[in-house]
């Protein structure tokens, strides 16, 4: 089933969302969405691992011999992940303090390992880099659309702006705290999955 | 003795790695169908925690650190940037030298846990129970209290998810919530529940 570049990228999105039907990446999916800010970096973090890892695994795919390509893979993905890392240190040394751990933890990340494996170890270099583009996005759509209903209602705000005047600043909006527990990710991505599969019966589970 | 025991205590149930830092999610939910299952994989993720941090632990202090190499002559040398690809190193190595010790040893052990071994390589827990040490800067006796005590929250995590799930076989939500929009749900409860301990001192 080959697919065109297009399809490759827009696929995952909605249709092969990764987080909603094949349940990968989920952990930092949940703790960096309390804030646009902070889950948009993540977005931008593993879209670019997911991208750089496939095209360099799938540039070395007929060299690895398959005994040890986990080894290499892993290998090839936290050498990407330093350099993310150190990057942000670098650069944006606040917010690679917010997002503490979870910028390791992509190494981790089963979205990382999934596309490493399952597509770029048999398809050329030039399909898995957009491969690897689409599927970061799917997984930053994902993450946006929670963190936005997190921070808009919780905080009253988008990207750190006020944008409903809270009480506590004379407005007229009161937080909803439920909304800053970590908790309330699992409802919104619960409810997210549930709107999915409604419009797409395919994604549908059989008991 | 209190100060390890808070340790641990405080990571089984204040900061538990699935319920609320959202670590081993994916296996968190992939596998906690069946209460059995889920046992098996708790008391390996709690098994190479206990392993793996206390070594991670080591590694950091006398290879990695700024100035930790001054026993080679080298005492101006920082490799804490090397740290990621280090830890998952010896995480797999772990999992490997146990699969083939079990193998080899504990055939039956081997047929419960096996098949877990080889996806725990991945498991953001196992790594995350690590990173949290490096960043909290523990020493090696809190690490070891800290590996026990990360690895027993998962294990108590697993074990009550799929406590849960099993029950709610039963249940008839709608087409879409099935599987896995209900698990979360679920799991967000549980999260809640788990708050509920967060006002808990010990000493």
């Amino acid at each position: 089933m080959a697919e065109t570049p297009r399809q490759l990228l827009i696929h995952p999105i909605l249709q092969r969302n990764p987080i909603a039907l094949l349940v990968l990446g989920i952990c930092s999916a949940l703790a960096v969405t309390g804030k646009l800010s902070t889950a948009f970096v993540m977005s931008v973090c593993v879209t670019v691992v997911v991208a750089f890892s496939s095209l360099t695994i799938s540039i070395v795919r007929h060299h690895i011999p398959s005994s040890v390509r986990i080894g290499i893979q892993i290998t090839v993905i936290a050498t990407m992940v330093i350099l993310v890392d150190q990057i942000l240190k670098a650069f944006y040394f606040d917010l690679s303090k917010q997002l503490s751990i979870y910028v390791g933890l992509i190494i981790t990340n089963c979205i990382v390992m999934g596309r490493a494996e399952g597509f770029a170890m048999n398809n050329p270099p030039k399909a898995s880099f957009i491969d690897g583009i689409g599927n970061g996005l799917g997984y930053g759509f994902v993450l946006m659309v929670v963190a936005f209903i997190r921070e808009l209602f919780g905080s009253g705000s988008l990207f750190g702006y006020e944008v409903l005047k809270l009480t506590s600043n004379g407005g007229w909006y009161v937080r909803n705290g439920l909304l800053l527990l970590p908790a309330s990710a699992f409802f919104l991505i619960a409810l997210l999955i549930w709107l999915l599969r409604t419009i797409d019966p395919d994604q549908q589970e059989n008991n | 003795m209190g100060h390890y025991f808070s340790i641990i205590f405080t990571a089984l149930f204040i900061e538990n790695l699935p319920l609320s830092f959202f670590l081993g999610m994916c296996t968190f939910l992939a596998i906690s169908k069946k209460v059995k299952t889920a046992n098996g994989l708790g008391v390996a993720v709690l098994v190479l925690t206990v392993i793996t941090v206390p070594i991670n632990n080591l590694i950091l202090n006398h290879l990695l650190k700024p100035g930790a190499l001054a026993w080679a002559g080298q005492p101006g040398i920082d490799l804490t940037f090397l740290g990621f690809l280090i830890y998952i190193g010896v995480i797999a190595a772990v999992v490997q030298i146990m699969e083939m010790i079990m193998d080899q040893f504990m055939p039956g052990l081997y047929n419960t846990l096996g098949i877990f071994l080889p996806l725990l390589t991945v498991n953001c827990a196992i790594f995350g129970a690590t990173l949290f040490m490096v960043e909290r800067d523990y020493t090696f006796a809190e690490s070891v209290a800290y590996g026990i005590g990360a690895g027993g929250s998962f294990l108590l995590a697993v074990v009550a998810l799929a406590g849960i799930r099993e029950k709610l076989e039963y249940a008839n939500p709608p087409a879409g919530l099935r599987g896995l929009g209900l698990t979360f749900i679920t799991a967000g409860l549980m999260a809640l529940a788990f708050m509920g301990l967060g006002g808990l001192k010990l000493g």
